[in-house]
Formats: structure tokens, sequence, C-alpha cells
């Protein structure tokens, strides 16, 4: 994209396309950790997100009201996915009982190493990607901060990457902007910031690093006031996406005046010179 | 007529014995299905089911018939990631 024209007027039709999809918000609001369906709701109208997660868990009966027709009240598209699965195995199965049940070839993969980091399992989480690939899922990665790993499954034919900036639910920011820089750099798919962000500004490093998306759950769900935290996120996100295409000045070491030194007075110029 | 043994979500549960899956999901679920086990009522289902580990797909819902032992899960969305 040209960035020298770029308009207030682009950013704000700035779309975000990813697995065939267009979507008008680069901001993905997990439902996961709100203490109930009526503060999700908020959240997921003041984010304005357009797609949101949600796992696949048993079938309930007593729960009149789901997360379900939540989504689908609110014109939210549903992105399952595989969190709870430390296998391959299992994150294939959920992931075709996710396809069944939501009707969509849409998955984010998590296959989990351990309950203590929440990590993906690189080995388990390559070997159920090239299986759901080949099973025709539009395969969204949750990947380390590996820009190796990341690099392996875009090989294996994911729709997007999705590096984590710190564990799960620990709302430490991003860890490593330098590996994230560089997953983005070789990234022929979307790169979506997952898991990590605690606060808006981590959200917009994310998309000021490149990130095509960020998706955050916690850091809103778990906010003192869910609904403010989620405004915040979307205008984070804008933000920094903004400040990406706009091209930040370069660092320097030394201080470069803003003033001209021209036209000063002359008794003073002296002083400086 | 004779029942059979069945584990729904893990938990045990007696059925009448020739009890289709189709017509299990929709007792289980409240709503009425018709052959191609889609919502009576023009509704989203938002469910799956699996039998034993192996996902069956809706079309096969209503071919499916129960047996003593199986195990089967229902699930759906729910808050997470």
């Amino acid at each position: 994209m040209d960035t020298q024209n770029i308009t207030e007027l682009d950013i704000n039709s700035d779309p975000f396309q990813v697995a065939g999809r267009t979507l008008s918000s680069r901001l993905i609001l997990g439902t996961g950790g709100a203490s109930s369906l009526t503060t999700l709701e908020s959240a997921l109208q003041a984010s304005g997100t357009e797609l949101t997660t949600v796992a696949i868990r048993h079938f309930s009966a007593a729960g009149e009201s789901n997360v379900y027709d939540l989504l689908q009240r609110n014109n939210v598209i549903a992105l399952p996915n595989t969190a709870g699965c430390f296998t391959a195995r299992d994150a294939i199965l959920t992931a075709h009982l996710a396809r069944e049940a939501l009707e969509t070839n849409w998955i984010k993969l998590e296959v989990i190493a351990d309950e203590h980091t929440l990590l993906p399992d690189p080995l388990e989480l390559h070997a159920a990607t090239e299986q759901l690939v080949a099973d025709g899922f539009q395969v969204f990665a949750y990947t380390n901060d590996d820009p190796a790993l990341a690099q392996r499954l875009q090989d294996a034919g994911v729709a997007a990457i999705m590096p984590a900036g710190a564990p799960i639910g620990s709302g430490l920011g991003i860890l490593n902007p330098h590996n994230i820089s560089t997953i983005v750099s070789r990234a022929q798919v979307p790169v979506i910031l997952d898991a990590g962000v605690g606060t808006a500004s981590d959200a917009a490093l994310a998309m000021e690093l490149g990130c095509d998306a960020v998706l955050l759950a916690s850091a809103v769900t778990r906010a003192h006031n869910a609904p403010l935290m989620a405004m915040a996120m979307k205008d984070a996100v804008r933000a920094g996406r903004a400040a990406r295409l706009a091209g930040r000045i370069p660092r320097r070491d030394t201080a470069l005046a803003s003033s001209p030194t021209e036209g000063m007075m002359q008794t003073l110029v002296g002083d400086f010179s | 007529m004779k029942s059979i043994g069945i584990k729904f979500n893990s938990r045990e549960l007696n059925l009448d014995e020739g009890i289709t899956l189709r017509e299990f999901i929709s007792m289980q679920i409240g709503k009425d299905l018709d052959s191609n086990s889609a919502a009576v009522d023009g509704s989203k289902l938002g469910i799956a089911a699996a039998v034993n580990g192996a996902v069956i797909p809706r079309s096969a819902w209503n071919s499916y018939t129960l047996a003593e032992g199986h195990s089967i899960e229902l699930v759906t969305a729910a808050q997470g990631g």
C-alpha cells in the first residue's frame, strides 16, 4: 500500500481481509472470561468487532440463554477454537465438531503444551495444522512468537498466523516485539496478535509492529469496566494501524531540532554555534 | 419395550431401544427436528454430535440408531478464547 496517500478517509475504510472474507474491524474480541452474558454483549457492542472466538463444550439444556444466540442476535461471526486440547488428535476432533455445530470451516487452532504456560505445543500444532488444512479448514493458528514455526505453519497452508504476545490471560503485553516484527515481515498471510494483551497500549503496539489485527479477550472481559475497555481497545487498534500506515520516524541517538535556526535573533545565534 | 444403557456427555442414561440420534437430540434440545435434522421452527441448532469419538454429521442423525454402550457427546458454542 502507498502509505503516502493514506488519508483519514482511507483509515475509516481500511478493511481486514482474512480467509476470503472482508471485515471492517481489526479488533477481534474473544468471548472468554466475561462474568455474565450481559457484560459480554455490552463489550462486544462497544468494541465494534465483527468476529469473536468461542469454545466448543458440552451442550447443557439448563442454559436457556447462550453465547450462540447472543452472537446471532448481534451479527458477530463466531470463530470456534480448540481451547483445552493438548494433542493434535483432540484438536482435530474438536475442529470437526465445531464445523458441524457452527457451519463454518474456520477454526482457531490451539494445541496447548501445559496448563501452567498455556503456550502452544509446536509439534502437535503443526501436525494438527497439516491435517485440518487437508480436511478443508481455514486454520487460524495460535502459535508461539517464533518466526521459524510461523514460517512452517504458513508453508502448511494456514489462513492466518496468530502469535502470542505473552501467555494467555497474563496481561504482560508483547514480550518480544522483535520476533513479532520478524513474523510480520515474512508473512504472506495475515498476522493476528493473540494473547497477552493487558491494556490499550499493547494493542496499539501490535498494530504499530505491523500486525493485521489483534485478538484479545481477558483484557476486556476481566477489566473493571469491560465495555469501556472494549472502546479503548477499538481506538487503540485504529490508532496503531494509522500509525503503522503513516510510517514512524526513525529512532536517532541524538536530538534533531524541530524549530528552524534560520531567522533567530543575532545575539542568540552565537550562543548555539 | 427393551431399554439400552448409553453415556451422554459423561452421564449414564437409559433409553428405549430403537431410538435414533435425531430423536434423542430433539429430546435433549427441546426442538422438533425434521427428517433432515433441521429445526422445524427454522432456527439454527448450533450443535454437533459425536458417538464413540466420531463426528456424526447432521445428515446422518435420522438413520443413526443408538445402541447399548454408545457414548454420545453433544456440543455447542461456549464462552472462551
